[in-house]
């Protein structure tokens, strides 16, 4: 069976981007064949993140116009065996993405035994993010503990429960998850970040991973290497734990709390 | 600026953020999960109503119940009492 996972937000700059490399990286470090689709046409970006830039020569919209096969469009990553990314296009042609087409390369990946395809959608709510989330089974909501990040997430869960094929259908819905970025447990303790427990309230959705603020995701991203991959680091931590809860292990929630300071810290203020 | 702000008592804005936006979600969540031909279906039903009874602009209600597994469709139209009663 293959899973649809969409990767939304409805705003922009949150970690879409970012997520959708280090779960794929994850999911395909766990011996999964995946596939991440970048469908932000005109802009892309998710082959900078995977470090790939270099060796896109076809891309999604080449291949709905046939322009070429799926196969020579799917770049294989030089890391993992399994993980295969989709380049966006660099077209302005609004409409070069169709749902027709989009059906089209998502079943011909399931055909080739594809475990995971994972789509990295566009902010905002226009035709690419609509097409990322319409076949989806499942939905990563990727929020910053922020207004309007929140805000957006909101609106954008409106949106999975009525404009995606599972609602039109019936099929009990797209099954959706939050995924907190930039999360510093110091505002929060501090009384200046919303909480998880506070964004989870007021979405109402469960948390599949809070991801801490860290200089890490920046330098992981200069290189071209996804910020999963940087192992040992807090980031990469909350990451694989994202991707266990996505596989259905549970596991409590870790750098949520402030760290507690040694007594030379709290003494000459750490 | 100075001393007297450590002694003020503001909020921590995390809590003001949250009311705010528990506020805007639950209003923005009652205005949607309708069918987009709601507007358009309430309109239509007013005309047909208004060839018999002669009825307000918005005696017209469509309202659309989500429960487990269905939706329910609630129309409700207030028509006008009668004269002198």
């Amino acid at each position: 069976m293959t899973e649809i996972i969409v990767v939304t937000s409805g705003k922009g700059g949150v970690g879409k981007t970012t997520t959708s490399a280090s779960l794929s990286c994850g999911l395909a470090r766990k011996g999964k064949k995946v596939a991440v689709i970048d469908f932000d046409i005109g802009l892309r970006n998710l082959d900078l993140i995977m470090g790939c830039e270099r060796r896109v020569v076809y891309d999604f919209v080449n291949v709905i116009q046939g322009d070429c096969t799926l196969k020579q469009a799917l770049i294989k990553d030089k890391r993992l065996e399994t993980l295969h990314v989709l380049a966006a296009s660099q077209t302005r042609d609004k409409d070069a993405l169709t749902a027709e087409g989009v059906r089209r390369v998502l079943d011909e990946l399931a055909a080739e035994g594809f475990d995971y395809i994972i789509c990295d959608s566009p902010a905002g709510i226009e035709k690419g993010a609509h097409l990322a989330m319409y076949y989806a089974d499942r939905a990563v909501v990727v929020v910053n503990p922020e207004v309007s990040s929140v805000r957006d997430s909101d609106r954008i869960l409106g949106l999975l429960a009525s404009k995606t094929e599972r609602a039109e259908k019936g099929n009990g819905g797209v099954k959706e998850h939050l995924l907190l970025t930039r999360y510093s447990p110091r505002r929060v303790a501090a009384g200046e970040m919303l909480s998880v427990a506070d964004v989870k309230e007021i979405l109402g959705l469960d948390v599949i991973g809070v991801i801490p603020e860290s200089t890490d995701v920046l330098t992981a991203s200069n290189a071209g290497t996804p910020v999963i991959l940087n192992e040992g680091s807090d980031v990469s931590e909350a990451y694989t734990d994202a991707v266990e809860r996505l596989l259905g292990t549970e596991l409590p929630l870790r750098f949520v709390d402030e760290p507690k300071k040694g007594f030379f810290a709290r003494m000459f203020g750490g | 600026m100075g001393l007297m702000a450590l002694f003020r008592r503001t909020p921590p804005s995390a809590s003001v953020a949250k009311e705010r936006l528990r506020i805007i979600v639950a209003q923005e969540r009652s205005g949607r999960g309708g069918p987009d031909y709601l507007p358009l279906l309430r309109r239509e039903l007013l005309e047909v109503i208004r060839k018999y009874v002669k009825v307000e602009p918005d005696a017209v209600k469509v309202h659309v119940e989500r429960e487990e597994g269905h939706d329910v469709l609630e129309l409700s139209v207030s028509l006008p009492g009668k004269a002198g009663s």
